[in-house]
């Protein structure tokens, strides 16, 4: 859980990190803190898990890996956990979840994030997935990235 | 645009956490071995240019006590446009992709609590009148942030 100063520094940093060489002294005095009282909040903001890492979501697309894949894929319930496991140390293997099936429509339970310079590129990766999870996987599909349509992270609304 | 050997090591470094010191940037550009002034002005540069779509701290929304859901949508596709405003109006939506598939809309909602996931998901519904399929994380297996420059 947060509290309310959590929160005023969450709000004040969610649009992202000034670029100046005391990012933390500008934003301390944005909110009214201390430098050092706002980095202790923030190393305990870490160590709670409420901030993963401070760090550059970089643009996949302008980066010349323009095929991104979410690779799904239908895998025995029994076997899951181990095959997961496996799937998401894999190198070029971005974010791995097991997710619930929406049966009719949907029979996927792994979703797997392959990205690579072109859609040849990240079937071979899928090439590699396959192989792994053998007769443990009864279907599956990649459903290519055509357009961002938003990306702003998670913010928080400005009140209540 | 083009991102040179010099912005490829910064992309990479900076991919990883910033250190929580006074002057991050000076260290990190210590370590890429360039001064403190040129690292700010790539990234500046990389972020004007949407290289860099976003610098800074990375939440976990369930951290917080709130939640993450991967939503699916099928949109006509002349109702694309039209759809995708009202589903990007929502400030719960973090990032949306149109992908290849049926469900071609899929977006990711980040609550402060877990019900308003479905209250989100909900008034997405009402207001668009097509079904939003939730896909909430059961297990995760890894995250591997990096993308190599």
């Amino acid at each position: 859980m947060i509290d309310v100063q959590d929160r005023e520094i969450i709000e004040a940093l969610q649009s992202g990190l000034p670029l100046v060489p005391a990012p933390y002294a500008a934003v301390a005095k944005t909110l009214g803190m201390d430098e050092d009282a706002l980095l202790n909040r923030l190393a305990e903001l870490k160590s709670r898990g409420v901030i993963r890492r401070i760090a550059a979501a970089p643009n996949h697309y302008k980066l010349g890996m323009t095929a991104n894949g979410m690779t799904v894929w239908d895998v025995d319930d029994s076997q899951i956990a181990e095959l997961g496991t496996q799937i998401g140390a894999l190198p070029f293997v971005t974010h791995c979840y097991e997710r619930p099936r929406v049966l009719p429509d949907w029979p996927y339970n792994l979703f797997a994030m392959v990205h690579g310079s072109d859609r040849d590129e990240v079937e071979e990766k899928c090439a590699e997935i396959t192989a792994i999870l053998g007769d443990a996987c009864r279907a599956k599909d990649i459903l290519y990235s055509t357009r961002i349509l938003k990306k702003t992270g998670l913010r928080l609304k400005t009140k209540g | 645009m083009t991102v040179d050997v010099t912005d490829r090591a910064i992309l990479n470094r900076m991919q990883d956490d910033l250190p929580l010191t006074a002057h991050p940037f000076a260290s990190v550009a210590q370590e890429l071995g360039i001064n403190e002034d040129e690292l700010l002005s790539r990234l500046a540069r990389m972020k004007e240019q949407r290289i860099i779509t976003r610098f800074g701290p990375f939440f976990d929304a369930a951290a917080m006590g709130g939640a993450f859901c991967l939503c699916a949508m099928a949109v006509p596709s002349d109702e694309f446009e039209t759809v995708l405003t009202k589903v990007n109006a929502h400030a719960e939506v973090a990032h949306n992709y149109e992908r290849t598939h049926r469900l071609n809309m899929w977006f990711v909602l980040a609550t402060e609590t877990p019900e308003g996931i479905e209250a989100a998901a909900d008034a997405i519904e009402r207001e668009t009148g097509i079904e939003v399929l939730r896909f909430p994380k059961l297990q995760e297996f890894f995250i591997g942030f990096r993308v190599a420059a």
